[in-house]
């Protein structure tokens, strides 16, 4: 068959044994980043972005890509050995993790969970070398209306799923859009709020903006906050689960994987989203949920499967659309455009090495994961012991130095100093910095595609909705602004009857109640200092 | 923090815990400094998109999207604004806040030097600081770690990746 051969071609890529450095080295790496709390594969894979320009583009994506699953299984190690989640991904985790680590199992908690990513992520790699050269497929009739709408979902579902107020990422998502309109207008040739600046006149560059906001935003956040006492990790022993462990959580670790699979594609979903739902379900599906909470290895076998599941699929409206699906994966996104790369339907047809190599990258990757995770958990309770302290001017160094390289300009420095600082304040008000950066990458798409809508229609915006499968998409677009909306109306309504039956003394409960329908929604790519979950968000009582 | 004598077991008391560590709330004065910042932002970008050309829909000029997404802006910093009493995502600054500060402080002449004079002694500084004064480490601790730092740093990043950063040696 002729569709197999470029498959095949894919894995001489990923054995060139430049490539499986790279690969060990991305998994390595992201492990280590999802052991330390405080940076998020967002932000890991924006400081290292510098170090992958000077590799060839499917070397780069190959490690970016083993950063961020490597990354889901990292923050595991945290979880369950010393109750902090290291990723965002990982926070249902410490539930039944830190119960087991409590009761002598922590090596069955990591164990389960590595086979359950391995698993999970294999799972996800096999469906998506079938998935996604289909969605490439049909993606290839798309024209300049269907874009536009796809752009504009991706952008409002990452920024309604964000952790916080909606209201705030969609605010951080236009600053986002806004910022891509700096420099010289394609169209028309026209200079863009430059303010007559030469640095200024070919835009922003994305790396400046994935550092400052992701990267540099999170570190002065972290020292702000940093925890000044760390407990001591519990002991591991015995990293290998029985078979009866294995037999419990096999369907957790099968259903996991579906779960994770399929909301790893949805915009927005992702690791985060995934790891809630498949916990969700396995307490649902459970004969005795009570046991959850209290050391069920299958309340860490789901999700640790759904994340890795999830990590792995998000790269299918990537390479097939050329849509991020998530904040880390418009960071991947950025590099490859760097890369002279521009990932889309024509992907998997005109650049298939590069296509296949990534997408078989990770089955070795997640073989690199396996065999890695478990001996090396001793290093990683090590690493854990490096205080935040020494950290942090480690990472800001490489930052710095990462930033200068790559245009060999002193105003990159500057411009990354002012990202961090504005990354930092969003973080302080409470707006997610995921949507500007994702909002930032998708910018000139979406305007560009827009536009030449607009002229196509001849300005005729009802173009929009009635060509089939842009109108199937607006109409998905209209209903996650409006839905909320209606809510938002109906609680309000709500409210104020129970103010006319209560006229007083009714503070918090309707808080509560709000917070909890929110609740569910609640996931994003967060440093785990601020971590939150959707228990924290119904504890937390509104003030009148 | 308080230690292990009763550890929170439950989800419920992890996320009361997680809770309780959480930086304090901010009030409604910052949020609406927040809602302001947002709306000038909007504000000004609707003026400067007039200033290029508005265009209209079937001609749509530079200045035509940064209008729609100005607007938009505007709109939403106005829906925050009126949201200001009663949102509780920000978070309080506090005398730590001012670490930040001289972090920020640390990295512009860093900027203003690196290209001048290489990165080995601007960085062993910066480091140097970071570690001391904004980490509280031991005078020893600080000089041998910026020191090895730099060492390291340029092992990696002059030696063997060999990148374009200036330096001194």
């Amino acid at each position: 068959m002729d569709s197999i051969s470029p498959v095949i071609d894919g894995f001489g890529v990923v054995m060139q044994p430049e490539n499986l450095l790279y690969c060990l080295i991305g998994v390595l790496v992201g492990m280590l980043v999802g052991v330390l709390p405080g940076l998020g594969p967002a932000a890991t894979i924006a400081i290292l972005l510098p170090l992958t320009f000077a590799v060839e583009p499917v070397t780069a994506i190959i490690m970016l890509a083993g950063i961020f699953y490597g990354a889901q299984y990292g923050g595991t190690i945290t979880s369950v050995l010393l109750r902090l989640p290291g990723e965002a991904s990982s926070v249902v985790t410490v539930f039944d993790g830190y119960a087991l680590a409590r009761q002598g199992k922590a090596g069955t908690a990591l164990g389960i969970a590595a086979i359950g990513s391995f698993v999970g992520g294999t799972v996800s790699i096999i469906a998506l070398t079938f998935l996604a050269p289909l969605i490439a497929g049909f993606a290839l009739d798309f024209g300049p209306p269907e874009y536009t709408a796809l752009a504009l979902l991706g952008i409002l579902l990452v920024a309604t799923v964000s952790n916080g107020g909606r209201l705030k990422a969609v605010v951080a998502a236009c600053i986002g859009l806004l910022l891509a309109t700096v420099g010289r207008d394609g169209f028309t040739g026209a200079e863009r709020f430059t303010f007559d600046s030469l640095s200024m006149a070919d835009g922003i560059d994305f790396v400046p903006i994935a550092m400052g906001v992701f990267g540099l935003g999170e570190i002065l956040y972290n020292l702000e906050q940093r925890d000044a006492a760390s407990r001591p990790p519990a002991k591991v022993a015995n990293v290998w689960p029985s078979r009866k462990e294995l037999k419990q959580s096999s369907g957790a670790i099968g259903r996991g994987s579906v779960i994770g699979f399929v909301l790893g594609i949805l915009p927005g979903g992702g690791a985060v989203l995934s790891s809630l739902a498949a916990y969700g379900v396995e307490k649902k599906v459970a004969k005795d949920p009570s046991r959850f909470g209290k050391g069920a290895v299958e309340g860490v076998a789901a999700p640790e499967t759904a994340n890795n599941a999830a990590a792995t699929s998000s790269f299918i409206p990537l390479l097939t659309l050329g849509i991020p699906a998530n904040a880390t994966i418009a960071v991947i996104f950025g590099a490859l455009l760097i890369q002279g790369v521009t990932p889309g339907p024509q992907l998997v047809e005109d650049n298939p090495e590069l296509f296949w190599g990534v997408v078989n990258s990770m089955y070795i990757g997640n073989i690199l994961l396996l065999i890695m995770s478990i001996p090396l958990v001793g290093l990683f309770v090590k690493i854990l012991q490096i205080r935040g302290s020494i950290l942090a001017p480690i990472t800001v160094l490489i930052t710095l130095i990462g930033v200068y390289t790559v245009a060999n300009s002193t105003f990159d420095i500057f411009l990354v100093v002012v990202f961090g600082l504005l990354g930092y304040l969003m973080k302080k008000f409470g707006f997610e910095p995921g949507p500007l950066v994702l909002a930032f990458v998708l910018g000139s798409l979406l305007e560009a595609n827009a536009r030449r809508s607009l002229i196509l229609f001849e300005g005729d915006v009802s173009g929009f909705v009635t060509r089939p499968i842009s109108g199937v998409l607006f109409a998905a677009f209209f209903i996650v602004v409006l839905l909320p909306l209606a809510a938002f109306a109906w609680r309000w309504r709500k409210a104020a009857d129970a103010e006319l039956a209560h006229p007083s003394g009714t503070d918090g409960t309707d808080g509560a109640d709000d917070d909890s329908a929110t609740g569910a929604d609640d996931t994003t790519d967060r440093g785990p200092a601020d971590t939150d979950t959707p228990v924290a968000h119904t504890t937390r009582k509104e003030q009148p | 923090m308080t230690e292990p004598a009763r550890e929170a077991l439950t989800p419920e008391e992890l996320a009361a815990e997680w809770e309780e560590s959480k930086p304090p709330a901010a009030g409604p004065v910052a949020n609406l400094i927040a809602a302001g910042a947002v709306i000038a932002f909007g504000v000004a970008g609707i003026l400067m998109s007039l200033s290029l050309g508005a265009g209209s829909l079937g001609e749509p000029d530079a200045g035509s999207w940064p209008l729609v997404v100005s607007a938009t802006l505007t709109i939403l910093g106005i829906a925050l604004a009126v949201r200001a009493g009663s949102t509780h995502d920000a978070e309080q600054f506090g005398r730590s806040s001012l670490t930040v500060l001289a972090a920020l402080a640390t990295m512009v002449p860093f900027a203003l030097v690196v290209g001048v004079i290489g990165f080995e002694i601007p960085a062993a500084l910066l480091a140097f600081v970071w570690l001391r004064f904004l980490g509280r480490e031991s005078w020893r601790v600080s000089i041998v770690g910026s020191v090895l730092m730099v060492v390291v740093f340029y092992l990696i990043f002059v030696l063997a990746l060999g990148v374009s950063i200036p330096h001194l040696f």
